[in-house]
């Protein structure tokens, strides 16, 4: 293989996997670091940069990090990536002060669709920058899904107020209670300079052909529809038997939130088996310690009306096969129909976009679905001043999704009101800093803690079971904050080989504990994996080779379960190996006026 | 800081015929100096003692006193081991060996420890052919003691006081090998592809088997006047030829048609595939390795590799015939039968 090439800015940040796994890249170990050092104002600021609400994804972010965390291949579970994060913003003083000043207003004026987190991002980034943001709602108040359909349960209405006013009050002039029921109407109002549509994916999927939807209808509920109505208050009760329809994690919160409003027997019924479920491991495990139970392979046939009034569904049974592609279907299993008794219903088995307010004349151009067509980087649409972001741009999501692309957008944004190409982006800023202090001595702490994943207590099943807004995780204190940092195996500390300092001693190899190091005959990659030390199959995750060595062997490291530990470095005579930190920021608008 | 190793190991770590892993054969953390080449020694130990399988329990480790004479904390912690007096592993083994014959014995020395305060010990330990590993990590000084030239060190050859060495180096292989070991080999601590197989062909030779193992003291004695320093050895070392051992050899490899293979049996029913170049030395003639030593030496070389192997030797045991059943395992009547019995021996001798 050829000497890897380090100066490439993703060969490091592939390497601090839970950055590289993060939508908006989150400097993770970094501000792991910062709590276990009890620094939580400066932990929360860095996650603020980049994820923009700290508070809310510390408690409910879909954490795409958390299975690409390395300490989860070393042992059996990841960090608690997330619930640190909850541990910074629980922990932190006021930091109104820290952040950015509002620039002068720069002329410039935005109007974003929707409050949701990909607009609340775009104003994030804009408005320091002085442009004059609008900001369009139909609910009555900001955050989108975030405060519509995520149950209080899970996310407290103070945390969610606390992140969302700090962007609105950056001076953004937001308009709720108002639907936009034209986007020509914007694209016509040549005060705009540029338009952000972030209005979700709104439209929850029905089982309108299913027999009895009609006449059961006073007792069957779309699953976003009810939560919005429940968040809102409009909804109080339930019935007690209650059946939730689909397996992902809007259906967990309407099994949950149903249990939490007089709902007794309440149980969930997929199509397919438990384990393609679509719902977090981790959401099907609190509905589950909820006594919640959930039916596998069993395919709704219809609703079961007496008297005009639903009592019950009937199910197919199936079970999964799969043909040589790969591909599953369902097939019946011949058995009786199974008869479920209910007074409700629930139906959560999708969401689609809608954009019944966007006229098709306007030069935006609609693809595959009757889905906009949006550059996947620029998130610009075929209008050029019109960009989308969020469940809007590509389908349903998640919120870290949603701030990502907010962010991208507003580059976009600010480039094209200033005049630049679209396409003109900077590569993300890369620093790599050697951490060596002194003999045995580094900046960060390398001594981990062994310890299994630190479970996150919570509230008496009894009591959270009574209360609607009682947030049911009560999140790591601060000992338990500390001990659970301390998993961190800091891979953002990265091991930099230099071969003309290698005098081949093998001090490296030998005191590695995962036998990372192999001082080997180059080959091509297959075979360089197939003759390292230990197994490398995992091709994620790259060789870093070296150049070759005066023996005309070469370094190279699998970097698949490195800890980080730094012994390499500390038993190399030469200092071939140093550890350093390499960071990694994503640009974000304004940097590239600096 | 980081005086602790991580506890973690690779996840998919391989094992080996009795289920360990490479973990089962470490020992404590290192305190030598970064890049020691004992530290490296230390490793390939492990490495042989895991890919022969064998059981920890039934290893004894065994050393002098010296940076080299420390590395037994470094390696197989789950073996019984013993830290003698300086220069005195020879005699301490000799008697674990007689009371127990069933270990393993692999001892460990340094160059101080072997060719100077030790060498009465050491020749005799030769001659009476113990079945045990006898590796010397040579570094040419006395690191322990900062570096002072120790009997092994080339002349001429400087450490990093710069003072070139005045007197005439012992060469530790030449003299087991004229002292009839059966089983004598010189390495370096840098080249674990040939260092490892050699101590696994030391392990299953049945007698006095030495590792003359050149081990760059990086603090003392890594400079290039010097004739241990890893540069210098890497330049000018010249391998015999190539072995395998047949149970353990994962594939039937690939029969260079320019090397001959002589396969030899071992006494446990092991076959060891000497591979080597048609004109290269025969190891199994000790007048033509020692000259081929000689010759070497004079061209600057450093012959390694296996250099001299008899199986035919006879150990200790054999030579002096005593009971194939340990000592330790004998009951008291067994060990001391009486007086009836010494009555007898002593008027067979009159
Ligand atoms: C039940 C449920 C639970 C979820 N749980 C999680 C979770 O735990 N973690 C997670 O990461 N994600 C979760 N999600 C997904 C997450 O909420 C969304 O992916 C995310 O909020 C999308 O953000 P957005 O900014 O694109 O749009 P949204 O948050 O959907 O916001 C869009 C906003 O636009 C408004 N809007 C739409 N059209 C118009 C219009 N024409 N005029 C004016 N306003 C308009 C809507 O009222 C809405 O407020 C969940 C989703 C659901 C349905
Ligand atoms: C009886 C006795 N004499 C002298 C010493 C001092 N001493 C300790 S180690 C050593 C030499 C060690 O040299 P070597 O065996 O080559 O080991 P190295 O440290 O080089 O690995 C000496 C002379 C001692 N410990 N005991
Ligand atoms: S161990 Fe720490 S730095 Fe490494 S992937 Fe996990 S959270 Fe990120
Ligand atoms: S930091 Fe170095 S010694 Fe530690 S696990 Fe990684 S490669 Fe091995
Ligand atoms: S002094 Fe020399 S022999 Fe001793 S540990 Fe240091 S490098 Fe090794
Ligand atoms: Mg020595």
């Amino acid at each position: 293989m050829k000497p890897t090439d380090i100066k490439n800015p993703e060969y490091f940040h592939k390497v601090v996997d839970c950055q590289y796994a993060c939508p908006a890249h989150t400097p993770v170990p970094e501000y792991i670091r910062l709590i276990a050092a009890g620094r939580y104002d400066d932990a929360y600021m860095i996650n603020w940069e980049s994820n923009v609400f700290p508070g809310i994804l510390g408690r409910v972010c879909d954490r795409p990090c958390e299975p690409a965390c390395r300490r989860g291949r070393v042992e059996e579970e990841p960090v608690a990536i997330c619930r640190l994060k909850r541990v910074a913003a629980d922990n932190k003083s006021e930091i109104k002060d820290r952040l950015p000043e509002i620039a002068p207003k720069n002329g410039k004026k935005i109007a974003l669709v929707g409050a949701g987190p990909a607009s609340l991002t775009v104003a994030r980034d804009l408005a320091p920058l002085g442009y004059e943001i609008e900001l369009f709602d139909e609910q009555d108040i900001g955050g989108g899904f975030m405060r519509s359909q995520i149950p209080s349960f899970r996310l407290p209405i103070e945390v969610l107020e606390e992140e969302v006013n700090y962007i609105l009050d950056m001076g953004v002039a937001a308009h709720f209670k108002h639907y936009v029921d034209s986007l020509k109407s914007l694209v016509d109002n040549q005060e705009y300079d540029a338009i952000f549509v972030g209005s979700g994916a709104p439209n929850g999927r029905d089982l309108a052909n299913l027999p009895g939807r009609k006449e059961g209808d006073a007792n069957i509920d779309l699953g976003i529809n009810w939560l919005d109505s429940v968040a809102f208050g409009h909804t109080k009760s339930i019935g007690k038997k209650v059946i939730v329809l689909g397996g992902g994690n809007t259906a967990m919160d309407c099994c949950r939130t149903s249990k939490r409003l007089g709902g007794d027997d309440v149980r969930v019924v997929v199509r397919s088996p438990k384990a393609t479920m679509k719902a977090s491991p981790w959401e099907i495990e609190d509905a589950e310690n909820e006594d919640i139970p959930i039916y596998e392979n069993h395919v709704p046939h219809e609703f079961v009306v007496e008297n005009g009034k639903l009592v019950g569904m009937k199910f197919e049974k199936v079970r999964a096969e799969y043909d040589e592609n790969g591909k599953r279907s369902l097939v019946p299993t011949g058995e009786d129909l199974v008869y479920m008794e209910c007074d409700h219903v629930l139906i959560a088995i999708g969401q689609d976009n809608a954009f019944p307010w966007i006229e098709r004349d306007i030069g935006i151009e609609f693809g595959k679905w009757d889905m906009p067509v949006v550059d996947e980087v620029t998130f610009q649409s075929t209008n050029e001043r019109v960009f989308f972001g969020g469940d809007a741009a590509f389908g349903p999501s998640n919120i870290i999704t949603a701030v990502a692309h907010g962010h991208q957008a507003a580059v976009s944004i600010h480039q094209f009101c200033s005049g630049n190409s679209v396409t003109k982006r900077l590569d993300p800023q890369v620093n790599l800093v050697s951490q060596k202090m002194g003999f045995h001595e580094w900046t960060y702490d390398n001594e981990i803690d062994h310890d299994k994943r630190h479970l996150v207590p919570h509230v008496d099943k009894e009591i959270a079971l009574k209360n609607l807004k009682l947030e049911v995780e009560k999140g790591f204190d601060q000992e338990l904050g500390y001990q659970e940092a301390m998993r961190c195996l800091n891979c953002d500390v990265q091991t930099v080989f230099t071969d003309n300092l290698c005098i081949e001693c093998d001090a490296c190899t030998d005191i590695c504990p995962t036998n990372c190091i192999n001082f080997i005959d180059n080959g091509e990659e297959d075979d360089l994996r197939g003759r390292l030390l230990e197994p490398a199959d995992d091709r994620s995750q790259d060789l870093y080779v070296s150049g070759e060595l005066k023996t005309n062997r070469v370094m190279v490291k699998d970097e698949n379960v490195c800890l980080h530990c730094g012994l390499c470095a500390e038993r190399c005579p030469t200092a071939a190996w140093d550890m350093q930190k390499f960071t990694y920021s994503v640009t974000k608008a304004g940097t590239e006026c600096a | 800081m980081s005086y602790l190793r991580s506890s973690f190991r690779h996840p998919h770590a391989q094992k080996n015929k009795l289920g360990y892993t490479q973990a089962n054969y470490e020992g404590a953390l290192s305190t030598l100096c970064a890049g020691c080449g004992h530290d490296s020694i230390s490793n390939s130990i492990i490495n042989a003692c895991f890919e022969l399988s064998l059981e920890p329990h039934k290893i004894a480790k065994m050393s002098g006193i010296g940076c080299s004479s420390k590395t037994p904390a470094y390696f197989l912690s789950n073996s019984h081991g013993f830290n003698s007096v300086h220069g005195r592993m020879p005699s301490v083994t000799t008697g674990a060996n007689m009371g127990n014959r069933d270990l393993t014995y692999i001892g460990v020395s340094g160059d101080g420890d072997t060719a100077s305060i030790g060498m009465g010990q050491f020749m005799h330990l030769v001659r009476r052919n113990l079945n045990m590993v006898y590796i010397v990590m040579n570094n040419g000084v006395y690191g322990l003691t900062k570096g002072q030239d120790s009997a092994t060190a080339d002349l001429g050859s400087a450490s990093k006081k710069g003072v070139p060495n005045m007197y005439e180096p012992m060469d530790l292989c030449e003299l087991a090998i004229s002292l009839g070991s059966g089983y004598v080999a010189r390495s370096f601590s840098g080249d674990k592809d040939q260092l490892v197989p050699l101590i696994k062909g030391a392990i299953k030779h049945n007698g006095f088997a030495l590792i003359d193992c050149i081990s760059p003291c990086v603090t003392f004695n890594n400079n290039p006047q010097s004739t241990k320093s890893y540069e210098w050895v890497r330049d000018h070392k010249e391998a015999t030829g190539k072995f395998d051992l047949v149970p353990e050899a994962a594939e039937i490899q690939v029969q260079n048609p320019n090397e001959l293979t002589e396969s030899i049996q071992l006494h446990d029913g092991t076959t060891l595939n000497l591979h080597r170049q048609p004109d290269s030395l025969d190891i199994t003639c000790r007048e033509s390795v020692l000259s081929a030593l000689e010759e070497a030496k004079q061209n600057q070389q450093v012959l390694t590799g296996l250099l001299h192997l008899n199986t035919n030797s006879k150990d200790t045991h054999d030579i002096i015939n005593t009971s194939s059943k340990p000592l330790n395992q004998m009951s008291e009547s067994e060990l001391c039968p009486g007086s009836d019995i010494l009555e007898s021996i002593n008027a067979s001798l009159r």
